[in-house]
């Protein structure tokens, strides 16, 4: 089993959903995110358009984060997830400078790295990931890229536009993109003005003694 | 309204909660000067052995109390920098051994282990189960301590070359600049250590590694900084950075004239001029610059967003 995600970014409005169940389901904190939904406005004016794109980790088959990770406190797991055991984590940060999708965070409650599991504790249970069940439009499919007859093989099949993010690093990730361009995956090909970001000023928790 | 958008996609990022942070800041810096003075002396240390023996009296427990207290520094920070710091045995205890941090620090262990016991070895005098004398048993250390202090100085270079978001910390040239700084700051170390106690053509030898080390170095640096960004998108980004007007403009070159260029034209002087003083000069630039340079190339990538 490998278990996967797909985004079909034409029917992702940008509600917010799958953030706050993702928020709700995990305890993330204050000014972390598990899950988060990135806009950006392309075009100029009056021809603009806004696009919406949900990040989280990819659960890379050739994951830089469990790699470099010195206590496996990221592993895989059989169904191919890569999880995080946060009883193990002495904090080194290796993990957040591994990870070239920046879905990597430290908690700034337990002070250990944290990212999205895929709900590896629901999947456990025969559940969907939070974020799945909120989605009022069904963007987000979920589930076995080894079987050809689930959802999401099936969606990959019918599509020609699937991508993932940062292919040419190498990290296989298993999540992929319907609908998307150079703008919501490539971080580089927009940009982030001072002052036109909702949460500029957010308020962070202190993280460690050093920053 | 969108303005100044990039020209290929007209695209702006309007609503993100990416928080950009230096996560890895100046205790990581600390880590890496540190280590690479540690082991640098050692690398010093051991040349001295093959070049000039009869030097090494009175140099020996000095030079390697001060590389046992500068690792003892790198190894302090590095604890320091773990945010469940009282965790660290874990790394000894749940090894996972792709991971260059493990294979350092486990290393890192065994070589200041070693270097306890040859000072205790001197400081004590004691006659070793091996050979009669401290010292035979030291020199004979030092060749596995010097051995073991190549892999020591390089694993960080492993670990960035791991770090596979930030483009700019690539494996060989990573490589290529630790052992340089070992070089560079281990030659100024004992240059200044060795004060009167050295030869003044013993001076001179260290004082042309010194001047050797930083040309290589500064010609890499060079060699990233004019023709990197034509490798990645990202490294020209990261190298806007330094080519820019800022912060890290200003520090880049900072530190590339103390640690490199200076001690270069001073390492020249003082052989023109037989003057120690240049000498030391060179040294402590050398030894202060390539803290800041260290500080900007271990900085400037993180501050690029990822997603
Ligand atoms: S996206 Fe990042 S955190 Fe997730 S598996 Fe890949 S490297 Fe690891
Ligand atoms: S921060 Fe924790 S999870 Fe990340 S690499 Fe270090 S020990 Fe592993």
């Amino acid at each position: 089993m490998q278990l996967g995600f797909l985004v079909d970014l034409h029917l992702c409005m940008g509600c917010k959903g799958c953030e706050i169940a993702c928020k709700v389901e995990n305890e993330v904190p204050l000014s972390t995110w598990r899950l988060r939904v990135k806009y950006v406005d392309v075009g100029t004016f009056p021809e603009t358009k806004r696009t919406f794109t949900p990040l989280r980790c990819n659960h890379c088959e050739n994951a830089p984060c469990e790699r470099i990770c010195p206590v496996s406190a990221l592993h895989y797991i059989d169904n191919g997830i890569v999880n995080i055991d946060k009883e193990r984590c002495i904090g080194c940060a290796g993990c957040v400078m591994a990870c070239p999708y920046g879905a990597i965070y430290i908690d700034p409650e337990t002070q250990t790295a944290d990212k999205c599991t895929y709900c590896a504790h629901r999947i456990a249970s025969s559940m969907m990931p939070a974020c799945v069940v909120a989605c009022p439009v069904e963007a987000n499919i979920f589930g076995d890229l080894e079987d050809p007859a689930s959802n999401i093989s099936r969606y990959i099949q019918d599509h020609r536009d699937v991508q993932v993010r940062k292919p040419e690093k190498g990290t296989n990730p298993h999540h992929y993109y319907v609908g998307a361009g150079q703008a919501s995956l490539n971080p580089l090909a927009s940009r982030r003005e001072e002052g036109y970001n909702l949460f500029n000023n957010i308020t962070t928790l202190p993280l460690g003694g050093h920053h | 309204m969108v303005h100044e958008t990039l020209a290929a996609t007209n695209a702006v990022v309007t609503l993100d909660v990416a928080i950009p942070d230096i996560f890895w800041g100046w205790y990581v810096t600390m880590n890496m000067w540190a280590k690479s003075i540690g082991t640098g002396l050692v690398f010093m240390l051991f040349l001295l052995l093959k070049k000039n023996p009869s030097e090494m009296n009175g140099l020996r427990t000095p030079v390697m109390i001060t590389s046992f207290i500068f690792m003892n520094i790198f190894l302090v920070f590095t604890w320091l920098d773990l945010h469940q710091m009282w965790r660290m045995w874990h790394i000894f205890f749940y090894p996972h051994w792709t991971s260059a941090i493990t294979v350092g620090a486990w290393m890192a262990t065994l070589f200041v282990g070693l270097e306890f016991v040859m000072i205790a070895v001197m400081i004590r005098k004691e006659k070793c189960l091996l050979t009669k004398q401290p010292t035979v048993f030291f020199d004979k250390t030092l060749f596995w301590v010097t051995l073991l202090a190549i892999p020591v100085t390089l694993y960080t270079a492993g670990i960035m070359a791991e770090a596979t978001a930030r483009e700019l910390w690539q494996m060989p040239t990573e490589s290529a600049q630790m052992i340089l700084a070992a070089t560079l700051s281990g030659s100024a170390a004992i240059i200044l250590l060795g004060g009167s106690k050295l030869s003044d053509e013993t001076k001179n030898f260290f004082g042309a590694i010194l001047g050797l080390s930083a040309l290589m170095a500064f010609i890499i640096y060079m060699s990233e900084y004019i023709f990197g960004a034509m490798k990645a998108e990202e490294v020209a980004a990261i190298l806007g950075y330094v080519k820019g007007d800022g912060e890290y403009a200003t520090m880049f070159w900072i530190g590339q004239w103390v640690a490199y260029i200076l001690p270069m034209i001073l390492v020249a002087l003082s052989r023109v001029s037989n003057s120690s003083s240049l000498l030391n000069l060179a040294a402590i630039l050398a030894i202060v610059g390539l803290w800041v340079v260290k500080h900007v190339w271990l900085v400037i990538p993180q501050l690029l967003p990822m997603s």
